[in-house]
């Protein structure tokens, strides 16, 4: 920014900024390796029960066996895969529904009482349905994670679409603007930040539809690991895949965060 | 033809599910040639309404609207889009309309130049003041090059100080561009010092109750913030006060 030389209270400031900052930041890790190493004792000495409750040193050597022999990265890649898929397809076709809906008022209407049933639902319980008839593999499990997120996007994005300043597409229409002329330049520009908020639901969302649709019939996957860990009482495999699961949404999660500053700087510049 | 835009008989009813509501009754305008008209109201008299039927957004139930020439409109916010630069926010209406050619990109910069924005072209509009941002959208207004130009309260947004220098500043343009504008208030002082001719609404269904020649005897050359120095002024103001109270 700018080289203004700081006031030696500002520089004070800052310092003291930053010194909270790093505050927070050794308290965020000291909590987790506490826990971990509190874990790991218990189970060590034997109050926990590591049949039931594992330990952080069996989760880890279990992870550096999956991730030696390479079948780790299948499983992640299969469901950060449907994953992709499940929130990509959903957001997408969602916002185009929801322009849909905005463009026919008449439209929106005649779906207005499907929509909030279909919302009401849990959508989960359409998977066994879902997969019956979009088939037990990868398109099973990407059609239950797109179910998923599909009707929140539309609620929401429809929502916010039509929140639109009513003034504002006046002052369009006073050069006479045309319905496509006030989606593209007005309603769609103006919600690129819903939009990512949108996007940012559905991560998560689809996490879900992925997470239930591997439970129920996938070979690979997460999901797979988990269930299967549970079945064969293999409490080291399951805690390590949700641990390994957490990190995957956490990632996304930050692709979107990283890509959402990248947009607001090329806006602010 | 001597009038830029005439107004007949016409009448606008809204429906909606609660009944039909009349809004305005059998109304009768007219804009001269290189005049500013003044209309003037009590608020929910429809003010508005004939604006938006004039710019063709709504249509009149009944009656007749002849307009000679290109309408620009003014709103009461600047309704900048955020995301655009000064420069894009000032451009929309041609893009809209598809007149983005270079003769009119030159003249958009000669408007940005002239009205002290060219400076601020690839800044956005929160980086603005008030009456910044009011220019800027007068500029896009002005940018599709319309002859008579509809003011909705254009100055209602901005606090009092800039609201007088920003209608100084609109004035003149509008003069000096020698534009047609229709101005509609409820400042009854605002116009007085920006109009040629002043009509008075009777309240819902508005019709046309009066209509008043705005005369200010002024040794320079008028603008509103003399204007409102002159002495006929406070009589314009009382009459058109009176006016106003008969609609309670």
């Amino acid at each position: 920014m700018n080289k203004k030389p700081y006031s030696q209270e500002y520089a004070q400031y800052l310092a003291g900024q930053k010194k909270k900052k790093y505050c927070i930041l050794a308290w965020q890790i000291g909590l987790l390796a506490a826990f971990i190493i509190l874990w790991e004792v218990l189970a060590q000495v034997g109050i926990l029960n590591t049949f039931l409750f594992s330990s952080p040193l069996a989760i880890w050597k279990l992870f550096l066996t999956y991730l030696r022999d390479g079948s780790l990265f299948g499983h992640i890649g299969i469901s950060v895969w449907e994953t992709f898929l499940g929130f990509g397809i959903g957001t997408v076709l969602g916002i185009f529904i929801a322009i849909i809906l905005w463009w026919s008022e008449t439209i929106a209407k005649v779906l207005s009482p499907t929509l909030v049933v279909l919302n009401a639902l849990p959508k989960t319980a359409l998977a066994p349905i879902i997969i019956v008839w979009a088939g037990a593999g990868i398109g099973g499990i990407v059609v239950t994670a797109v179910t998923i997120s599909i009707v929140t996007t539309i609620l929401s994005a429809y929502n916010y679409f039509s929140l639109m300043d009513e003034e504002k597409i006046k002052m369009l229409k006073s050069f006479g603007a045309t319905k496509w002329q006030i989606l593209t330049k007005l309603i769609l520009p103006a919600n690129i930040g819903n939009m990512i908020n949108i996007i940012k639901i559905n991560i998560g969302l689809a996490w879900v539809g992925v997470i239930v649709g591997e439970f129920l019939v996938s070979r690979y996957g997460l999901g797979y690991l988990i269930v299967y860990g549970g079945q064969v009482f293999r409490l080291d495999l399951v805690m390590m895949g949700v641990v390994v699961l957490a990190v995957c949404a956490f990632l996304m999660y930050a692709v979107v965060n990283v890509l959402e500053k990248w947009m607001t700087k090329k806006k602010s510049h | 033809m001597e009038n830029r835009m005439e107004v007949s008989n016409v009448s606008k009813r809204f429906y909606t599910d609660e009944g039909e509501l009349l809004v305005l009754n059998r109304l009768n305008l007219e804009l001269k040639k290189g005049e500013i008209l003044g209309i003037l109201g009590p608020s929910g008299s429809g003010k508005s309404t004939i604006l938006n039927i004039l710019a063709h957004i709504l249509e009149p139930t009944s009656g007749e609207v002849t307009i000679n020439g290109q309408i620009g409109y003014m709103f009461q916010r600047d309704h900048l889009l955020e995301w655009r630069t000064i420069m894009d926010n000032v451009l929309i209406g041609l893009e809209i309309q598809k007149k983005l050619t270079d003769e009119a990109k030159e003249r958009v910069e000669e408007l940005l130049k002239t009205y002290g924005l060219w400076d601020f072209r690839t800044r956005y509009p929160n980086e603005l003041s008030g009456g910044m941002r009011q220019r800027a959208a007068l500029i896009r207004t002005l940018a599709t090059s319309p002859d008579i130009l509809l003011l909705d309260e254009p100055f209602s947004a901005l606090d009092y100080q800039t609201r007088l220098m920003v209608s100084d500043d609109i004035y003149q343009i509008i003069k000096k561009e020698n534009k047609e504008a229709v101005l509609v208030t409820h400042d009854i002082a605002e116009a007085i010092s920006m109009c040629d001719r002043i009509c008075v609404l009777t309240s819902r269904p508005a019709t046309i109750k009066s209509t008043y020649a705005i005369e200010l005897s002024v040794t320079r050359e008028k603008t509103p913030l003399i204007s409102r120095k002159s002495p006929e002024f406070s009589h314009y103001f009382d009459v058109l006060w009176k006016e106003l109270e008969h609609n309670e």
